[in-house]
């Protein structure tokens, strides 16, 4: 339960930053605790309780007793692209930057036109 | 105002959020999809490792798909920053004890990332893990000397072949098994190191190809110009 | 199995504070070292919840990666946000 909590304040938190700040930077930080916050609520929804990890690394561990692995897989790839993605977006800042030498989206706006 | 309006949102959205996952149980056992993939992954792909089993061999074409991503990503990421001028970084060298400290520390890391791939169907571990490790340990070199080069050729032949491994796989599975991603190798006795047939050389094309592309979009952030 | 419930409910609270910290922090070098704080707390609980898998992928890539690649861009951009 107290994974649900932390995980949802994360993804609320993450989005507090998108909406309300104007540096493109928080804003890329946001994103990237909203990515985090929605990992931990993906394996919190796979755990089982007294369950281990999906590996049959002796012959005692059986498939009942094991944490549902389907979340974890997807988690594990998310988390990559994530990455990629953080990539990408900052490579974009960056050229804005070049361009209007601000990182402010308002100040971005005013010297479209 | 700005704040207040974002906080009334995120207020709503959050209590529909929190009520939605609140009474969902936490901790118990669901009967989906996973309990057929836990009881058959050693008798169906010999691998031990049950999320490697999921991430290769049953959702073997969603990987595949995952890795284009990462390569278009690494590309646009070279497109946005493609510069003309772009020079060479002018930062001065670290100290001693950093440049001393990575040159030994170097080629284990590589052979951490190594390790953790290799043996992605046996331990936790696989591709994407060893390729972002052997991305670590580039970046300490980065970091630690002014004339570090990563050699593109090189990354882009590594990264093509690890891809083109990947795919010629797939295809044999295809021409052997009739469909895509078939286990055409013998599975092998479980918990030894050649076994799981194609998983452990699809994993291996995987780390080569993340570490190359993780490698390559660093390159990329580093030598913009300013 | 009560020590546990404290231990996770202890690295809730930084995993929480350190997000607040890091968006309302206006030095954004102080900011990204919030993040790549959350990514270790992320990183023990994944393994607390028996996903070893994945926290060896958020030690790698949240910790060391990602916290390098917002710096470089700090670097190439403004360091402060006004």
């Amino acid at each position: 339960m107290l994974y649900y909590i932390g995980a949802i304040s994360l993804i609320l938190i993450g989005l507090y930053a998108v909406l309300v700040k104007k540096n493109l930077l928080k804003i890329v930080i946001g994103l990237a605790i909203v990515d985090s916050g929605l990992n931990l609520l993906f394996i919190a929804i796979g755990y089982v309780k007294n369950a281990t990890a999906p590996i049959f690394s002796s012959e005692s561990l059986t498939a009942d007793k094991m944490v549902d692995p389907v979340p974890q897989s997807l988690v594990l790839t998310a988390i990559v692209i994530g990455l990629a993605v953080t990539a990408v977006a900052l490579g974009l800042v960056i050229r804005l930057y070049d361009h209007h030498k601000t990182l402010d989206i308002n100040k971005i706006r005013q010297l479209k036109w | 105002m700005r704040k207040a309006v974002a906080i009334l949102l995120l207020g709503i959205f959050g209590y529909y959020f929190a009520s939605i996952f609140l009474s969902l149980p936490f901790g118990e056992k669901r009967e989906g999809v996973g309990k057929h993939y836990l009881e058959n992954t050693i008798s169906e792909t010999g691998s031990v490792n049950t999320v490697t089993s999921i991430v290769v061999s049953y959702r073997g074409f969603d990987t595949l798909g995952e890795v284009t991503v990462l390569f278009l990503a690494s590309t646009g990421l070279g497109a946005i920053l493609f510069d003309v001028r772009r020079k060479k970084r002018n930062e001065q060298n670290a100290s001693p004890i950093v440049r001393t400290t990575s040159t030994v520390f170097y080629p284990m890391i590589i052979l951490l990332g190594a390790y953790v791939f290799v043996h992605g169907h046996l331990t936790p571990g696989g591709g994407f893990q060893g390729g972002a490790i052997i991305a670590t340990g580039v970046l300490l070199m980065f970091m630690a000397y002014r004339k570090f080069e990563a050699n593109h050729t090189l990354l882009s032949v590594i990264e093509s072949l690890a891809g083109l491994t990947f795919v010629t796989v797939g295809l044999t599975g295809l021409i052997y098994g009739g469909s895509f991603l078939v286990n055409f190798l013998p599975l092998g006795t479980p918990n030894d190191l050649v076994s799981a047939g194609v998983i452990p050389i699809i994993y291996i094309a995987v780390g080569f190809k993340v570490g190359a592309e993780l490698t390559v979009v660093l390159d990329d952030m580093l030598k913009t110009i300013r | 199995m009560d020590w546990m419930a404290f231990l996770v409910s202890g690295l809730v609270l930084i995993l929480i504070i350190s997000a607040v910290f890091s968006i309302m922090q206006k030095d954004l070098l102080v900011a990204v070292i919030g993040t790549a704080a959350i990514s270790v707390v992320l990183s023990i609980l994944f393994y607390l919840l028996q996903a070893p898998d994945v926290a060896l992928t958020e030690a790698a890539i949240g910790a060391a990666l990602s916290t390098i690649i917002f710096l470089i861009a700090i670097k190439k951009t403004d360091r402060f946000e006004e």
